[in-house]
C-alpha cells in the first residue's frame, strides 16, 4: 500500500457506560463528513454490563478490515485510567496515547478543573473532552467535529459539549485552567 | 466525495434499510446479539416489525406472510436458528410465494453467545441459498438481491451475517436503480401439494428443491455476487464475509476470489480460479465449510490450521495463516469482566442462592453473570429454557439431600421463549422431591438491550398489547404453589421463602418480580 492511501487507526477504550461507543460514533461521523472512507467496529452485548469496552475507528481512502490489527493503532484514546494497561497492545511504536491525564494533567481531578475553569465538564461529556484532545492530531475541520457532536447528542447537550470539546483541545496543548 | 445519501451504517441498520426499501410487509424475530438492531431499526424506519416469543414462531409467522405472497424478513442470532430449524428445513421444501429472507447472525468468538456454531452448515443441510455480505454496503445490496432470488426461485434465502458485519459501521450508498420491483399485493392462492407436507407431496417437494438448487448453482456460476480481484498468480485467496476484508489487507497483492453466495457454490468458477494460481488458500472464520466443499469437488486448496477455527479472524491472524504460523498467539491482557449492575434485583437472588448452597440450573440472560464472583451461584447454562429440563433431570436422579438443593433459574423473556414446555414437563413428570423454578421477572429482555416480550404487555414499538401473565400461566399449567415477590423488598424474607420451597417437596414457582433499573430509567 502506498503512503498516501495508508489507513489511520484510532482505538477508543474504557468501561461500559463511559461513552466509548458515543465517542467513536462522533469521531466516525465527523470523518464521514470530511469525505473519507471510514469503518468503525466494536462488539456490543456482554460488555455493556460495566465491563471493558473498546471501539476501533479506521479511515483513509479505502479501508478494508473493520478491525485495527493489534499493534497498529496510531492513536489510543482511553477514557478510564484503569484501562490503559489493558489496551496498550493496540498502539504501534510511536503511536499517540490520549488519557484523562492528557487534559487533566498528572494530578488532574475533574472536579477541580471544572471549578477552576467554570466548565460544564461532567462524567457524561468527558468522552467529548478527550475527542477534543484527539482533534489536535487530526486534519479534520472544527465544522465537521461540531456537526458530528450535534448529530449524535440531544439538543440540550450541544452547547456544553461544544465547550468541553474546545477545552479538551486547548488542554491537550497545555492550556488548562490553573488550579 | 460527499453524496447526500452517503451514510455510515451498521450491517444491521443496512439490512433494516434494505428490508424497508424492498417493501417487506413484516419483519419478525426474537432478540439476540448480534441480530437485535435489525428489527428495531426497521420499526424506526417506518416498517412493520414485531418480536415473537421465540425464533420458531417468528419463522412460522414469516412463512405465513410469504405464503400470502407478501415479503418478510425473519431475524435471529445463530443459536436462534436451531430453534427455528424445524420450519426452516421444511420451508425449503414448500418454497415461498413472496420473498423470504432469513437473517442468521453468527457470533464467531462468542462476544455474547454460548457457542460459535457456523450456520453455513444449515445452508447445506436444509438446502437454502445463502449470501454472505462483507460490509454494510453489501448487507444492503445482498438483502435486496436475496429478495429477488427468493422470489425468482420461490425459495427462502439465508443472509448469513457475523458479529463484525452486524455491528461494524461502514459507508452505505443506497442504489435506487437496483431495488427489486415492488411486492405483490397479498392474496391467497391455494397450493395444497406445494404446502401440505404429507409424505406423498413432500417426496415430490424434495425433488423440486434439489432441481431448484441445481438451477441456482448454475446461475451462481456467472453471478456478479462473486468477484475476482487482483492479477498476481503466485497466491490466490478464496474468502467471503468479513474474512475477505482481512485477507485483502493482509495480502494486498494476492488474487482473490470473493464469494458473495456461499450456497450453492459456483464450483466451476472456483475450479477455474484454483487452476489459475500457483497456491490457493481458503480464508474463512469458523468451520472449514468452504475448504471442505471445495476439496469434496476434487480441488487442492490449503485451509487454516485448526487453531484458527476458534474465535474471530483479523488481519494479523490471516497473515499467520498465509505463512503457516502455528506458534502460540499472544493473548491480549484480560479486561474488566461484565457484572450485574449496582442495584440490580438479580443480585439479591444470587446472594440467597449462594448462601443456601443451591445447585443452580441456569439459563440465558443477564443473570447468567451470577456464575461469576462474588456469587458463583450457577452450575449449568446450555441454551434458552434448558434450566427447567436440566433441573428436573438432576432432581430425578440425585440422592435426596442433593436433589433438594436443585433450583431452576430463568428470566421472564427466556421463560416465554422456551420455559413454558418445561413447566408442563414438571407437572407431568414431577420429581419425588418436588422442584423449584425461580423466574427472574425484570419486565424486559435486558441482556440484548431492553426489548419487549409477551410478558411486558408492550409490542416492539412499545405500544400496549395483551399481556401474558406468568403467574396465571403457571397456575393454569397445574403448579399449585406460585409465589410472586419483590426480592429487594426483604432480602431475608426472600431467602426464607426459597429455603422453605426447597425443603417442602412440592412443585413451586417463585416469580421474583422487580423492573430492571436500566429499563425503568429508559422509560422515565
Amino acid at each position: 500500500m502506498s503512503e498516501s492511501s495508508k489507513t489511520t487507526n484510532v482505538v477508543i477504550a474504557g468501561l461500559g457506560g463511559q461513552g466509548v461507543l458515543k465517542a467513536s460514533d462522533i469521531l466516525a461521523d465527523a470523518l464521514v463528513r470530511s469525505g473519507c472512507d471510514v469503518k468503525k467496529s466494536e462488539v456490543h452485548g456482554m460488555s455493556q454490563r460495566g465491563g471493558s469496552v473498546h471501539s476501533d475507528v479506521r479511515f483513509g481512502s479505502e479501508v478494508l478490515s473493520p478491525m485495527v490489527p493489534p499493534g497498529e493503532g496510531d492513536f489510543l484514546v482511553v477514557l478510564d485510567g484503569t484501562q490503559i494497561e489493558a489496551n496498550l497492545h493496540a498502539l504501534r511504536d510511536g503511536g499517540v496515547l490520549i488519557t484523562p491525564a492528557t487534559i487533566l494533567g498528572e494530578e488532574g481531578d475533574m472536579k477541580a478543573i471544572e471549578k477552576a475553569g467554570g466548565l460544564p465538564l461532567t462524567r457524561q461529556n468527558f468522552n467529548v473532552a478527550l475527542l477534543g484532545a484527539l482533534s489536535t492530531h487530526l486534519a479534520l475541520s472544527e465544522e465537521h467535529w461540531l456537526a458530528a457532536i450535534r448529530a449524535n447528542l440531544p439538543e440540550r447537550a450541544h452547547a456544553a459539549n461544544a465547550e468541553v470539546f474546545d477545552f479538551g483541545r486547548a488542554a491537550a496543548q497545555g492550556d488548562r485552567p490553573a488550579l | 466525495m460527499n453524496l447526500p445519501n452517503r451514510m455510515l451504517l451498521s450491517g444491521n441498520e443496512a439490512v433494516a434499510l434494505a428490508a424497508r426499501d424492498a417493501g417487506v410487509a413484516l419483519g419478525v424475530g426474537y432478540p439476540g446479539t448480534p441480530s437485535t438492531e435489525i428489527l428495531e431499526n426497521l420499526s424506526r424506519l417506518g416498517g412493520s416489525a414485531q418480536w415473537s416469543p421465540n425464533e420458531k414462531v417468528a419463522f412460522e409467522v414469516g412463512l405465513g406472510v410469504v405464503f400470502a405472497g407478501a415479503r418478510a424478513v425473519v431475524t435471529m442470532k445463530h443459536v436462534g436458528l436451531n430453534v427455528a430449524a424445524d420450519p426452516l428445513f421444511t420451508a425449503a421444501y414448500t418454497g415461498v410465494s413472496g420473498g423470504l429472507v432469513v437473517v442468521s447472525a453468527d457470533d464467531p468468538g462468542m462476544a455474547s453467545s454460548q457457542n460459535e456454531q457456523d450456520n453455513r452448515n444449515y445452508a447445506r443441510a436444509a438446502g437454502v441459498p445463502t449470501l454472505e455480505p462483507s460490509d454494510s454496503q453489501e448487507a444492503y445490496d445482498f438483502t435486496l438481491r436475496a429478495f429477488e432470488i427468493s422470489e425468482r426461485w420461490r425459495t427462502p434465502v439465508m443472509l448469513r451475517m457475523t458479529t463484525r458485519i452486524c455491528h461494524s459501521k461502514t459507508i452505505v450508498c443506497p442504489d435506487d436503480a437496483h431495488r427489486p420491483a415492488g411486492p405483490h399485493a397479498p392474496s391467497f392462492v391455494r397450493d395444497v401439494k406445494g404446502r401440505v407436507m404429507i409424505p406423498a407431496y413432500a417426496r415430490q417437494a424434495h425433488r423440486r428443491l434439489r432441481a431448484k438448487l441445481a438451477d441456482i448453482r448454475a446461475w451462481n456460476e456467472a453471478s456478479e455476487l462473486n468477484k475476482e480481484l487482483g492479477a498476481d498468480r503466485c497466491l490466490g485467496i478464496i474468502a467471503a464475509g468479513v474474512s475477505y476484508t482481512h485477507a485483502r489487507e493482509a495480502a494486498p497483492e494476492a488474487a482473490v476470489l470473493k464469494l458473495g453466495m456461499t450456497y450453492p457454490l459456483p464450483i466451476e468458477k472456483i475450479r477455474a480460479f484454483v487452476e489459475s494460481v500457483d497456491r490457493c488458500v481458503v480464508i474463512e472464520e469458523g468451520d472449514p465449510y468452504l475448504a471442505e466443499s471445495i476439496r469434496a469437488c476434487g480441488m487442492v486448496v490449503e485451509d487454516k490450521p485448526e487453531m484458527y477455527r476458534f474465535g474471530e479472524l483479523d488481519v494479523e491472524r490471516v497473515r499467520r495463516i498465509l505463512c503457516g504460523d502455528v506458534s502460540p498467539e499472544a493473548s491480549p491482557p484480560a479486561g474488566k469482566p461484565p457484572q450485574l449492575c449496582q442495584g440490580c434485583p438479580h443480585r439479591v437472588v444470587f446472594s440467597a442462592l449462594s448462601r443456601l448452597d443451591c445447585i443452580v440450573a441456569g439459563d440465558i440472560g443477564c443473570y447468567t453473570l451470577g456464575v461469576l464472583p462474588p456469587y458463583e451461584a450457577m452450575d449449568t447454562c446450555v441454551c434458552m429454557g434448558a434450566s427447567i429440563g436440566v433441573g428436573l433431570g438432576l432432581r430425578h436422579v440425585l440422592p435426596e439431600e442433593e436433589a433438594r438443593r436443585v433450583v431452576s433459574v430463568i428470566g421472564d423473556s427466556t421463560f416465554v421463549h422456551s420455559g413454558l414446555t418445561g413447566l408442563v414437563e414438571m407437572v407431568y413428570n414431577p420429581p419425588s422431591t418436588g422442584h423449584v423454578v425461580l423466574i427472574l421477572d425484570n419486565d424486559t429482555t435486558a441482556m440484548t438491550g431492553l426489548q419487549e416480550h409477551p410478558g411486558t404487555g408492550r409490542r416492539l414499538d412499545r405500544q400496549p398489547t395483551n399481556r401474558l401473565v406468568i403467574e396465571e400461566v403457571a397456575r393454569a399449567i397445574g403448579i399449585s404453589q406460585v409465589h410472586v415477590v419483590d426480592p429487594t423488598a426483604g432480602v431475608k424474607a426472600f431467602q426464607e421463602l426459597l429455603s422453605s420451597a426447597l425443603s417442602g417437596g412440592e412443585l413451586v414457582v417463585i416469580i421474583a418480580r422487580k423492573v430492571c433499573q436500566l429499563a425503568a430509567r429508559k422509560k422515565s
